[in-house]
């Protein structure tokens, strides 16, 4: 095989699933599970076998936005204690993501054979599906794992639906959610690798990240890494939103252009401030330098962003960028699973102070007090939730200094009334009101309690 | 083998009594939450550490070992997880005195 594009999206229709046969004439049957040819399941006793060093030969890294290693994660799962067992992470709550929701639409099978191939190479007899619940409409997952039974592949598959939310996709939270408890994170460790569901060692793995695995299994790392660059080989899947002739899900090769990607949606329908990179709780990049930037992480690095969950969306000037983050801000931080104090409090004194600053009503030493907050919050929460939302703060304040400190003096500006440009999901979570440890009193009150407790 | 401090913030309530018992590694933010500092403790601050993971009522502040010699086995791929462990001996009746109270009350 050459390397050209489209790997993964060969033979997608957005509108139907591919059938196990369709599925099979695009790619080709399992190896060794059909064939026998290339052997790489054959498991050795030391670590998981020959297909995680073909894995790891091939620098796949995890697509649901941490960016670990897949290999290392097959690796301690597959030598630890235990009957293994397979999550596929397909919940998806970064709301400007749509590429997972597309391959279990259109591709369900690629995604399974990269579960039943991750199975059999950890030792695991059971892969779990979790969608959200939005997606929990997606019944071309249920029907491709139906259509699969005649296989005998030795992988159970099952489908489970997660309440929605933004950290309910996070490792620990879909383990102590399939567990029967709820979808939210928990202290680490136990790591998913050491005690996950049913107290087994689990491989929690994004959905593209094994679709991508099914693709290495049936041509191997060289080919893989014919595409990318050294540092990040292989192809990727992005959702590209904003003013662009044609929105959507694309796969490019890593360090693919953004310009190039723009060119491929058709070009720009209205002049863009600034591009959101890698999520919501992602980081803001000026349009000024679009041209010429690279998708990669490497490429990224220089602007603090990464490629992450594949996020790419385009703010158009017309938008106010104070509004759009301030808004994006109070989402994420009504997003925080209100478990860790940190987090609930950081999170949602940045967005206040944003929301300040937005009206024209934050007084002086607004900026300097958001980056206190910043630092006060960054890394003090079970999971990355809180880290991930900074990101989004800290990048405004520099890409949007002129247009923050605009807002300081003169209040709202015309475009703050106009509609929100980036969409944002109404999740409400009943519990999460009554188990938040937002405290309520002012940090003076705080510490005249401790003062009492010494007396 | 070197131990450090770590907090489970999940369960830390903001009690606050461990910033007290370890001035010297923990202080706390604006919410009264803990800011804790990772660097290895001395042996002199051990002691301190593990009084102040006694006293905390939620259980939520942890002495972390890492270090600890890897075995030089099949195992030696798999990424090396510090152990964490909460330290629960029998407090002493000084510090005891203090759980008992409610900083809240
Ligand atoms: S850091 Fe925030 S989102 Fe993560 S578990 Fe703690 S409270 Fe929940
Ligand atoms: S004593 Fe425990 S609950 Fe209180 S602040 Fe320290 S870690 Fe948190």
């Amino acid at each position: 095989m050459t390397a050209t594009l489209p790997r993964l999206l060969l033979g997608v229709d957005p509108d139907s699933a591919l059938s196990l046969q369709d599925h099979l004439d695009v790619h080709g049957p399992l190896p060794s599970l059909g064939t026998g040819g290339r052997r790489l399941l054959s498991r050795r006793p030391d670590a998981g076998g020959a297909l995680i060093e073909e894995v790891e030969r091939a620098g796949l890294r995890g697509r649901g936005g941490a960016s670990f290693p897949a290999a290392s994660k097959m690796r301690a799962v597959a030598s630890a204690r235990g009957k293994a067992i397979v999550v596929v992470n397909a919940t998806e709550g970064e709301p400007a993501s749509m590429k997972d929701r597309l391959l279990l639409q259109s591709l369900p099978h690629l995604v399974l054979d990269g579960a039943v191939l991750a199975a059999t190479a950890v030792g695991a007899d059971e892969a779990i599906v979790c969608v959200c619940e939005t997606n929990a409409d997606l019944h071309s997952v249920q029907r491709a794992i139906g259509e699969r039974r005649a296989l005998r592949e030795g992988v159970d598959l099952r489908f489970s639906v997660v309440p929605n939310g933004y950290v309910s996709g996070q490792e620990s939270a879909l383990v102590q959610h399939l567990n029967g408890g709820p979808a939210l994170p928990t202290f680490t460790p136990p790591m998913p690798f050491q005690s996950g569901v049913q107290g087994r060692p689990t491989l929690v793995s994004n959905a593209e990240t094994l679709a991508h695995l099914a693709m290495i299994a049936r041509h191997g790392a060289e080919w893989y890494r014919q595409l990318g660059i050294a540092s990040q080989p292989g192809s990727t899947l992005v959702t590209l939103s904003g003013p662009v002739a044609h929105p959507g899900v694309y796969e490019i090769e890593h360090g693919a252009s953004l310009s190039s990607l723009i060119e491929a949606a058709g070009g720009l329908s209205a002049t863009v401030r600034a591009v959101l990179l890698g999520g919501y709780a992602g980081t803001w990049v000026d349009a000024r330098s679009i041209h010429g930037l690279g998708l990669s992480d490497e490429q990224l690095a220089p602007y603090g962003a990464s490629v992450g969950a594949g996020v790419i969306a385009l703010l158009s000037a017309d938008a106010c960028p104070v509004a759009e983050t301030a808004r994006l801000m109070q989402w994420l931080a009504d997003q925080s699973a209100g478990q860790c104090g940190p987090c609930v409090n950081g999170l949602h004194a940045i967005a206040k102070t944003f929301a300040q600053v937005a009206a024209g009503t934050a007084g002086r030493g607004a900026a300097q007090n958001l980056a206190r907050l910043v630092l006060l919050t960054r890394g003090r929460g079970a999971c990355r939730h809180p880290d991930g939302a900074v990101r989004l703060a800290e990048s405004a304040a520099q890409v949007f200094a002129e247009e923050l400190s605009d807002h300081a003096r003169h209040g709202a500006c015309a475009a703050c009334g106009r509609a929100a440009e980036f969409p944002l999901p109404a999740w409400s979570d009943p519990e999460r009101t009554t188990r938040s440890k937002r405290t309520r009193g002012t940090a003076g009150s705080a510490s005249k309690l401790r003062i009492g407790a010494r007396a | 083998m070197s131990q450090r401090v770590v907090v489970n913030p999940i369960a830390c309530t903001a009690h606050g009594m461990c910033a007290e018992l370890l001035p010297e590694r923990i202080t706390l933010d604006d919410w009264g939450y803990p800011i804790v500092d990772g660097r290895p403790l001395s042996a002199d601050l051990l002691e301190h550490a593990r009084r102040a993971a006694e006293v905390c009522p939620t259980f939520a502040l942890l002495l972390q070992s890492d270090g600890s010699p890897v075995r030089a086995s099949a195992r030696a791929s798999q990424p090396a997880q510090p152990t964490v462990r909460n330290v629960r001996r029998r407090p002493e009746p000084v510090v005891r005195r203090q759980t008992r109270l409610d900083p809240r009350r």
